[in-house]
């Protein structure tokens, strides 16, 4: 069953659904979320509060709930080191367990939580290095402090005895990309790695990100609600909309010509500062809220706060999610007559 | 430019708000789902109940002194709990001694929440000094064994049930205080109460408007464990002879007066020991209870 | 203690040399108190009309400088002159009848609503705070106007803040601060914990209510790209200074601070085909515990001299009505927008 998987990539989820259970009821969190990545390669995962992208990265880490708390159904294949293909979904949660942190890491978005807040950066670092290599802790610490230069923390032999409240924010993210490289994953997950940071950091996160990737040629899921981080470090990309893949493709023919409504108002609203409106302008706002997801909306969730919204289509039925170009795919009834109107 | 699409707006969904069950109701289904609390819950209103009708449904006045039916054991003859030493009606005393338990235990937990409740309030808003001083002397008083406190104070007052009250509400407030300082210190720091800071509101208000509501909560539970301490205090200090005192019934003296019959009429002992330990541990079960439906981390879908 | 000023030309706020220190560390094992300064020497107008930008990082002070100015966080030294009246010699109770004219709006819109309140309570609130005179039915239309301001209805009024999403929640919190018909308004970061689908919603909400009733509104945020958008003018703050203060088009077609310069040079673009040459600023704010001499932002600056260590550099115009406190006069900044 897993052999089928594409050769040229790393991982390759299929079909991933993901409900909670919850005191009203079973609430689905995340629906037929399929996509594939590549070494080397990044993709970004947008969306907004209740997207579901936080929870599609918690799944290929097998980080939701156990059973009964929440149910997680499809494929995560992904090729291990040793060349061979496994399905995450159904692994073992001891194999689970030598797989992250291992194979595949993940860093998060607020590392003071991530970070025993009572041992030194270095013991925290060479544990994890420990965790998964039979070194004796000497060779750990001296890795740690190899991966402290790597992710570039200035005086990293001093570092390596500080305790995570010595460091600032940016320095506390980078400590954290040090601890979830140190056996080389071959995919990382970056969950809004840069959202809790100043801009003036956040730059520098990045930059360093890419740089790590080019060196060590991992593929990195990256999730963010920013746009702008999405254009900057992202090679593809894949929207998502109450629990839904809405779009997905490149980067460039999906932020420079968005088919789904949605991507295109969140597009919109984002103010720049190339058009920095100094009369005060209004910014194209999406009316409405994010669905709550014990309410969804009936057919395309996204209906109600569509503009190009058909009654009796996409108030009935949920779109598919289809290939408008090559490696370009859209869930959305009228994308040809949108995509028509706006040439 | 814009396709032109049919304009469907069902409802504005700027406008649309989500019915949600109120937390409380949550809070209560939790509480229900609770079964050692649910039974603590039954338990009290029986002990209430019967402590309230039973005494007019039994033949005998508490004080009436049987003299031919002396250490009568239970279920023989009319006397269904048995005799004291006196041939005083067992079961008769032990409702009425029911009462003042459950009426010291009540009006102590009132008094020593309302004291801990603005004590805490006090400490856990002001913080810095005041609260310091406040708590450090909240501090000083738990390091004091308690028992010693009350007998103390017992021994300086003439034993009513009023002072008796007021002994173990003096010496109960403490949990409390700590609890609502521990609540009020973290909600201050809270936007809303800046906000109400913000319209020019006083100390006061944002204490007992803003603030209090917020830690109800907790409030009711350390409330609840009070009642439990209470009423084992007021045993313990009937039983040693401090408390409520003889003719009245009190199931910490009728523990006393059980005492020299241990061998010979067991049942003095077992019932009131029986009662108190239902009261005490229905109203801690009862506070669990409380204390996981309340805990509002879960209200957090 | 009133200065006479002429209402409709003076600033409606007028913040001279304002500072605020901390002391911290110190206590029990005799480690010696350290200060800080959240806020050091600021001093800016706002007048009546216009909104003002507050740009800055974590760690600037902007918050500090919003919440002193409102004067619920006292400060160490300086005035804070509101309509001509220096709120910093007031007391809480002198301060009261002024408070409905100044309001603040708050980021987190899940903390600034309390969570035992209807809308309606909350609405209520300021009204039963300050002992207003009012009939129930002025009372009530008050309450029903600020909520229609922000797009809610009557009703909303028995509802509790957790049935609202984020973005209606913020819209509350603002119809909060409406119903006492404020002058002025301190936005402390109102759309940062908000999606970005709603936060567009949110600033053009801020837009339309002060243009219908012709607010003033110091606007603090990390995001330049939404000052550019909301400011008339613009004022950059890097560890408790304000190192640059200008027109919006100003600072943004001819920055004259590094600081900013950089700021502008980090945000990301949302055109993926094009690579900028970006200007990496190296490492964090300095601890505001042992800010370095002279030019603060001297550590990071890629144009700092040995002159830059001396002495702090004052805020001086530069332009018509454009501060810098940068010593360097021939730097050609790069700039988002051609001048």
């Amino acid at each position: 069953m897993a052999a089928d998987m594409d050769a040229s990539s790393v991982l390759d989820v299929r079909n991933l659904a993901v409900s909670f259970r919850t005191d009203r009821g079973e609430v689905p969190a995340v629906h037929d979320v399929s996509f594939t990545v590549k070494p080397g390669e990044t993709l970004a995962l947008v969306g907004e509060s209740g997207s579901g992208k936080s929870v599609t990265s918690l799944a290929v880490m097998r980080l939701t709930p156990p059973a009964p708390q929440a149910s997680l159904t499809g494929s995560i294949l992904f090729r291990g080191r040793d060349g061979q293909v496994r399905d995450l979904a159904t692994l073992a949660e001891h194999e689970m367990q030598a797989m992250r942190g291992n194979e595949i890491s993940m860093i998060f978005q607020e590392p003071m939580t991530s970070l025993n807040p009572v041992h030194r950066i270095g013991d925290q670092i060479a544990e994890a290095v420990r965790y998964h290599r039979k070194v004796d802790r000497q060779a750990a610490l001296d890795r740690a402090e190899e991966l402290l230069v790597l992710v570039g923390i200035p005086e990293p032999r001093k570092r390596l005895k500080s305790y995570p409240h010595h460091l600032s924010g940016g320095m506390r993210q980078r400590v954290m990309i040090a601890m979830a490289l140190a056996c080389d994953p071959s995919v990382l997950i970056a969950d809004e790695p840069t959202t809790a940071l100043d801009v003036t950091v956040q730059a520098q996160i990045l930059e360093l990100l890419k740089e790590l990737q080019e060196r060590t040629g991992m593929a990195v899921v990256f999730i963010t609600h920013n746009l702008g981080v999405v254009a900057e470090i992202a090679d593809r990309v894949m929207v998502m909309y109450a629990g839904r893949i809405v779009e997905r493709g490149g980067v460039v023919p999906l932020l420079k010509h968005p088919l789904m409504p949605y991507t295109h108002g969140l597009l919109r609203s984002v103010p720049r500062l190339e058009l920095a409106a100094f009369g005060q302008a209004k910014l194209e706002a999406i009316r409405g809220n994010v669905p709550d997801p014990t309410r969804m909306p009936q057919g395309c969730s996204f209906h109600p706060r569509c503009d190009h919204a058909e009654l009796g289509r996409c108030d009935r039925t949920i779109p598919i999610l289809e290939e408008a170009e090559a490696d370009h795919l859209v869930r959305c009834h009228r994308w040809r007559a949108i995509a028509s109107v706006e040439a | 430019m814009m396709v032109k699409a049919v304009d469907y707006l069902e409802e504005d969904p700027v406008l649309t708000v989500v019915k949600q069950p109120r937390s409380a109701n949550r809070a209560w289904q939790r509480f229900r789902r609770h079964r050692l609390a649910m039974f603590g819950v039954f338990m009290i209103v029986l002990l209430v109940l019967a402590t309230a009708v039973g005494p007019h449904l039994i033949p005998f006045d508490d004080l009436f002194i049987d003299i031919r039916n002396r250490f009568a054991p239970p279920l023989s003859g009319a006397h269904v709990l048995g005799t004291d030493p006196l041939g005083r009606d067992l079961a008769a005393r032990l409702l009425m001694a029911g009462r003042i338990s459950l009426t010291v235990g009540f009006a102590a937990m009132v008094i020593s929440t309302i004291i801990g409740t603005v004590i805490g309030v006090v400490a856990g808003f002001y913080g810095r000094i005041v609260g310091t001083i406040l708590m450090r002397f909240v501090d000083a008083i738990l390091c004091f064994p308690t028992i010693f406190l009350v007998l103390a104070l017992a021994a300086l007052i003439k034993p009513s049930v009023v002072t008796i009250t007021l002994i173990i509400a003096a010496t109960g407030w403490m949990e409390v205080a700590r609890v609502v300082e521990s609540q009020i210190r973290t909600l201050r720091e809270r936007d809303f109460a800046t906000a109400a800071l913000m319209m020019g509101a006083s100390d006061r208000y944002i204490m007992f408007r803003e603030l209090i509501p917020n830690a109800i909560g907790p409030i009711v539970v350390a409330a609840t464990l009070c009642i439990a301490r209470a009423i084992l205090m007021e045993a313990y200090v009937s039983f040693l002879g401090y408390g409520i005192q003889p003719p009245a019934a009190s199931w910490g003296n009728m523990l006393n007066n059980a005492q020299q019959y241990l061998g010979s009429a067991p049942w003095l002992a077992i019932f009131p020991g029986l009662m108190i330990t239902l009261a005490v541990t229905s109203f801690n079960f009862i506070g669990d209870g409380l204390r996981d439906a309340l805990d509002a981390r879960l209200d957090v879908s | 203690m009133t200065i006479a000023m002429d209402d409709q030309h003076g600033p409606i706020l007028d913040v001279q040399k304002l500072s605020k220190t901390y002391s911290v560390g110190g206590g029990l094992f005799g480690r010696s108190r350290q200060s800080v300064r959240a806020i050091d020497d600021v001093s800016f107008q706002i007048r009546r009309g216009e909104v003002l930008g507050l740009v800055g990082e974590s760690g600037s002070g902007k918050s500090t400088l919003g919440r002193t100015v409102l004067q619920l966080t006292e400060p160490t030294s300086g005035s804070v002159l509101f309509n001509g009246v220096d709120l910093t010699r007031l007391n809480r109770r002198q301060l009261k009848p002024l408070r409905p004219k100044m309001q603040l709006i708050f980021q987190d819109p899940f903390a600034s609503l309390n969570p035992r309140m209807t809308v309606g309570r909350i609405l209520g609130a300021p009204f039963q705070i300050q002992k207003l005179r009012l009939s129930r039915a002025e009372r009530d239309e008050r309450v029903v106007a600020a909520l229609g301001a922000v797009g809610l209805t009557e009703h909303h009024l028995d509802r509790y803040p957790h049935e609202f999403s984020g973005g209606q929640r913020q819209r509350i919190g603002i119809a909060r601060s409406l119903v006492m018909e404020p002058e002025f308004l301190v936005a402390d970061e109102p759309v940062s914990a908000l999606d970005v689908s709603i936060q567009a919603q949110i600033v053009n909400l801020l837009l339309e209510i002060k243009r219908k009733l012709d607010l003033t509104i110091l606007f603090i945020t990390h995001d330049l790209a939404v000052v550019g958008h909301i400011s008339d003018r613009v004022a950059v703050m890097y560890l408790g200074r304000i190192v640059e203060l200008a027109d919006t088009r100003a600072v943004f077609s001819a920055p004259r601070h590094p600081y900013t310069e950089a700021l502008f040079s980090a945000i990301p673009t949302l055109d993926p085909t094009v690579k900028r040459n970006r200007i990496l600023l190296k490492g964090d704010i300095p601890s505001p515990l042992d800010p370095p001499s002279g030019c603060a932002f001297r550590t990071r600056c890629r144009y700092a001299l040995p002159a830059c260590a001396e002495a702090v550099p004052p805020l001086r115009e530069v332009g018509q009505g454009h501060l810098s406190a940068c010593i360097r006069e021939d730097l050609n900044l790069a700039a988002p927008l051609a001048a």
